[in-house]
């Protein structure tokens, strides 16, 4: 019998102890500085805004784990000691492992930028990050304005939050576009739009430049490359995340911005593995980037070590691309890879259908020559896993896709349709003169 | 609009305050003339009743129920206990003392409650209505975009177990209290409705219309501030209004109709067990002497719980029923949506959960066991149990105690659906027939959940969907009633409500799409 230590109890490291359990009886510890137990860190935004209280963010009840002999360590991790095979908690308790797996997460990008450590300046990614924004920021009285540094996903949502508590939210974005390296034009327009009907004072290809100190050391103002000096008592920094992986600087290990692994995970030390958002492969796979700071990577990681470690060698090998996120109303889904202009090939082609009221559009990404269905981006239609999954395994054309599209949609019923219009569109753009297929059971639950 | 919020809730709290004090105010003045009828039509043998109630009451003037009713039922026990004590046995008298004195109670109130019932309607209903659409029709401009809007529901008292939720608790099951226990103190309350009934079934009000009409006036109030929240979901729409159609059609309007017509009183979509009396001899006899459509009702009845019942089941889920259909839960998507996240999901509950639904299921089925054999073999107990006891240990504890004072009394500490998920024999029934031989399931879209437990939150018959969700797993539970919240909270467009093939709708995951293809087919193809 092992003892597999894992770092952090995230989703991660959570799912390989899990598994493990299934798959073994190799004894289990996790050891995490930030809460007794596991919870979603992305409901974090649902507790503040008053959806649901904490507790409800924890995927498991409390007696999960000694049931499922996971043993739990509240403690933070100093160093790692790989020769003799222990790590040390803060609190100077040693703790051996035969296995040790490094699944600490991440830690919110901080640029050097002048008064970024002040008092009400905070990124939002932990549960102490959730406490600390309950406290500077409980109402708009106390908050008189809050300025948000950085567009991405955590950047929206953290102004979401804010507005559900009407304060008043400056959102400073570094690109002329919102997250607009990642969506193309017409996708980072309709959400553009949609953050100004939020009351967002929305301020694109807008930097950061310094934060303002009273005489106690509270943020008071922020100052942008514009000129603009912009008063607030709280500053949100979302501009990314990097790997939380400072506690091994003196371990030995091989480190880039990440935990260096190979495909098996494993890193430059023998039985030491890294996975979630901390590890880094030494070359990206497919289209992804080396450090996927995603929920659902960690997860797959989480599933493919544990067969590793319970003597099934295994790489992660993740499948297609997908993602989905929500931007204040609008939900978004990808499934396959679908570029922005900044960064597409020029083979990469895009059709593009927005609804002329709605908050609802669809890009679907091809291959100019061959008509190779490349990806999907939706917003307001929500699209099946399974069937993109499947569609992109089997090289379909986008001619395939647009024809058998309704297969695909996975809107709640009464819905209304718009797979008509998004091909009428196409037809009309290409010349083409396809027809839509009716939905039907048996093609989307045929395991092709 | 924060304004006309405002002055909403004062005029229905004005509306709510007449409504309440109501039962204890008013004068009663029993004539000897409405006694000598009352007296014959029951058949009342006992001189000493008569002679108590004349003197002690008749004639009398009294301020309140509370000085009306203790003299009924006073003279009555006390007259039975001499009856029973003399062995005067065809003397005793069979009504139960709160029915006598609502009854009396009923033909004697006087004074400006009873000469003002339309104006008093408007102080209780009247107000109650127009301030809480005051209070909910500004959202449509408060709530902002449309979208799902939860911000707030746990900061908030009221939807948070705070203080005006346990006001809310106190009233409603004092509310449901009075109604099944007391229901003399309703008089003044059927005074109110007392020209609608007319104008329905051409009887005066009693208090279960009261209940009735009440019922459709909250759930028409409610309803439209699903409308306005749910705006961006047209499931929902549908559905509350598919779910307010049969309450104030079927449930209320045909029933009285039928009354007037000289029909029996019957609700066309209240299927056995739910309408757990429905075999009771009482009603057999009064359908069988009902003629035709009396006939018609006992071949429906039957044909509804044992054809239509699962077979819809099979083809659209219990949600059909449960979440389309029935009354109860109609008061549950209205009247007590701003409450599902209370439901508990603890694995602890779901046990609790079984045990106890599927034990009422039993004792409603071995009741109307008993029922049916004491009706054919003409007998009064079976195996040494009387059945009539066994009957009103079930009215009691069930359909009064289960359905009404804890299933809506508790809404607001408990969630919306403690009875439907705790209580109600239907539901297990239906519940069976959903989780073993049906084509409804909650579809999770591959591996998109990020276990943020929206759906779960919200689920308000207390099922963990999240847990299923975040394995790549189909919801097929026999609880769920299908009113499509989880779907609706989901931020990431993980969960639809389907009706599909059978085949693959239970699909236990280990590795979720996404992963290594090989992975997931060596894990998940066992």
């Amino acid at each position: 019998m092992q003892h597999i230590v894992i770092i952090g109890n995230g989703v991660s490291g959570v799912t390989l102890a899990r598994h493990v359990r299934k798959l073994s009886d190799n004894k289990v510890t996790i050891i995490s500085a930030e809460t007794d137990y596991f919870f979603s860190r992305t409901a974090l935004m649902y507790v503040y805004m008053g959806h649901m209280k904490f507790e409800h963010t924890q995927p498991y009840e409390n007696w999960f784990w000694e049931k499922n002999r996971i043993d739990l360590v509240k403690g933070y991790v100093e160093k790692v000691d790989t020769l003799v095979k222990t790590v040390q908690l803060a609190n100077g308790e040693e703790i051996p492992y035969d296995t040790l797996v490094i699944a600490t997460g991440s830690k919110p990008n901080k640029f050097g930028w002048p008064g970024q450590d002040l008092e009400g300046v905070q990124g939002l990614y932990s549960k102490q990050d959730l406490d600390n924004l309950e406290k500077i920021a409980p109402n708009k009285e106390i908050c008189k304005r809050a300025v948000i540094v950085g567009g991405g996903l955590i950047g929206i949502e953290m102004a979401e939050m804010l507005r559900s508590r009407k304060i008043p939210v400056t959102f400073l974005v570094r690109e002329k576009s919102f997250w607009n390296g990642v969506l193309p034009a017409g996708e980072s327009a309709l959400i553009n739009e949609h953050i100004l009907e939020h009351h967002i004072d929305l301020r694109l290809d807008t930097n950061l430049v310094e934060i303002i100190a009273d005489k106690n050391g509270n943020a008071t103002a922020v100052v942008t490359d514009k000129g603009d000096t912009i008063e607030c008592t709280v500053v949100g920094l979302t501009a990314g995340v990097t790997p939380n992986i400072d506690f091994l600087k003196t371990s030995g290990i091989l480190l880039g911005r990440g935990v260096k692994v190979n495909r098996h995970l494993e890193t430059s030390a023998k039985n030491v593995y890294a996975i979630g958002d901390c590890a880094e492969q030494h070359e990206a796979i497919g289209n992804r980037r080396p450090i996927e700071a995603v929920w659902y990577t960690g997860r797959m990681m989480g599933e493919a070590l544990a067969q590793t470690l319970c003597g099934n060698p295994t790489e992660y090998a993740p499948g297609h691309w997908f993602n989905s996120a929500k931007f204040l109303d609008v939900e978004y889904q990808t499934y396959g890879w679908v570029f922005s202009e900044r960064t597409k090939k020029d083979c990469e082609q895009h059709f593009h259908w927005r609804h002329h009221k709605e908050k609802i559009c669809i890009t679907m990404a091809y291959d100019k020559k061959s008509k190779l269905f490349l990806g999907i981006n939706t917003f307001g239609i929500r699209m099946r896993h399974e069937i993109f999954d499947r569609w992109l395994t089997e090289k379909r054309t986008i001619e395939y896709v647009m024809e058998y599209l309704k297969d695909a949609n996975f809107d709640p019923e009464f819905y209304k349709q718009y797979e008509e219009e998004v091909v009428a569109k196409y037809n009309l753009e290409q010349g083409t003169n396809i027809s839509t297929k009716k939905k039907s059971w048996k093609r989307i639950f045929s395991k092709a | 609009m924060k304004i006309i919020k405002n002055i909403g809730l004062i005029i229905f709290l004005i509306g709510l305050g007449v409504f309440t004090v109501l039962p204890v105010i008013g004068t009663y003045e029993l004539t000897p003339d409405s006694f000598q009828k009352f007296v014959a039509n029951k058949g009342i043998k006992s001189k000493l009743f008569i002679s108590e109630i004349e003197t002690n009451v008749v004639g009398q003037s009294v301020v309140g129920m509370m000085a009306f009713s203790p003299k009924i039922t006073e003279a009555l026990e006390l007259v039975n206990t001499t009856h029973r004590k003399n062995k005067e046995y065809k003397k005793i008298i069979y009504i139960g003392p709160h029915d006598m004195a609502a009854e009396l109670g009923k033909t004697s109130g006087t004074g400006f409650i009873v000469q003002n019932k339309g104006l008093l309607w408007f102080l209780t209903f009247g107000l109650g209505i127009i301030g809480a659409l005051l209070f909910i029709l500004p959202n449509v401009i408060l709530l902002g975009q449309k979208g799902v809007k939860n911000d707030g529901i746990y900061h908030q008292s009221s939807t948070n177990q705070g203080w005006i939720a346990w006001m809310v608790f106190l009233f409603l099951v004092s509310f449901y209290l009075v109604l099944y226990f007391r229901s003399e103190y309703a008089i003044n309350w059927t005074y109110l409705v007392d020209p609608i009934s007319e104008s329905l079934s051409g009887n005066p009000a009693g208090h279960w219309f009261v209940y009735g009409f009440m019922y459709c006036t909250v759930m028409s109030v409610m309803a439209v501030r699903m409308y306005i929240k749910y705006r961006h979901n047209i499931y929902q729409i549908v559905r509350t209004s598919s779910v307010l159609f049969f309450q104030i059609v079927f449930a209320f309007l045909i029933p009285e109709i039928m009354v007037r017509l000289q029909m029996p009183y019957y609700d066309f979509k209240n299927a056995f067990p739910l309408d757990y009396d429905f075999f009771f001899q009482w009603n057999l006899k009064s359908l069988l002497n009902s003629g035709g459509i009396g006939v018609f009702i006992l071949f429906w009845g039957v044909f509804l719980t044992l054809v239509i019942v699962p077979v819809m089941v099979y083809f659209f889920g219990k949600r059909w029923y449960c979440s389309w259909v029935c009354g109860c839960g109609g008061l549950a998507e209205t009247l007590g949506d701003p409450y599902r996240q209370h439901s508990s999901k603890s694995l602890f509950s779901w046990k609790v959960e079984r045990w106890l639904v599927h034990s009422v299921l039993v004792f409603a089925v071995v009741m109307t066991g008993l029922t049916l054999y004491s009706f054919f073999a003409e007998t009064g107990t079976v195996l040494g149990l009387k059945t009539a006891s066994v009957q009103n240990t079930y009215s009691l504890l069930v359909g009064a105690i289960f359905a009404g004072v804890i299933g809506t009394g508790f809404y607001p500490i408990f969630g919306n659906r403690v009875w439907c998920r705790f209580g109600c024999p239907l539901a297990a029934y239906l519940g069976f027939v959903q989780r073993f031989k049906s084509r409804f399931r909650i579809t999770t879209n591959g591996g998109q959940c990020i276990s943020c437990g929206n759906c779960s939150t919200y689920c308000e018959m207390g099922i963990d969907v999240r847990a299923y969700a975040q394995k790549g797993e189909n919801i097929v539970r026999s609880s769920c009633v299908g009113c499509g919240v989880c779907s609706a909270v989901c931020p990431r467009g993980v969960l639809t409500l389907e009706n599909g093939p059978e085949k693959g709708r239970i699909n236990p995951t280990q590795v979720l799409l996404g992963n290594d293809v090989d992975l997931m087919e060596l894990m998940n193809e066992k």
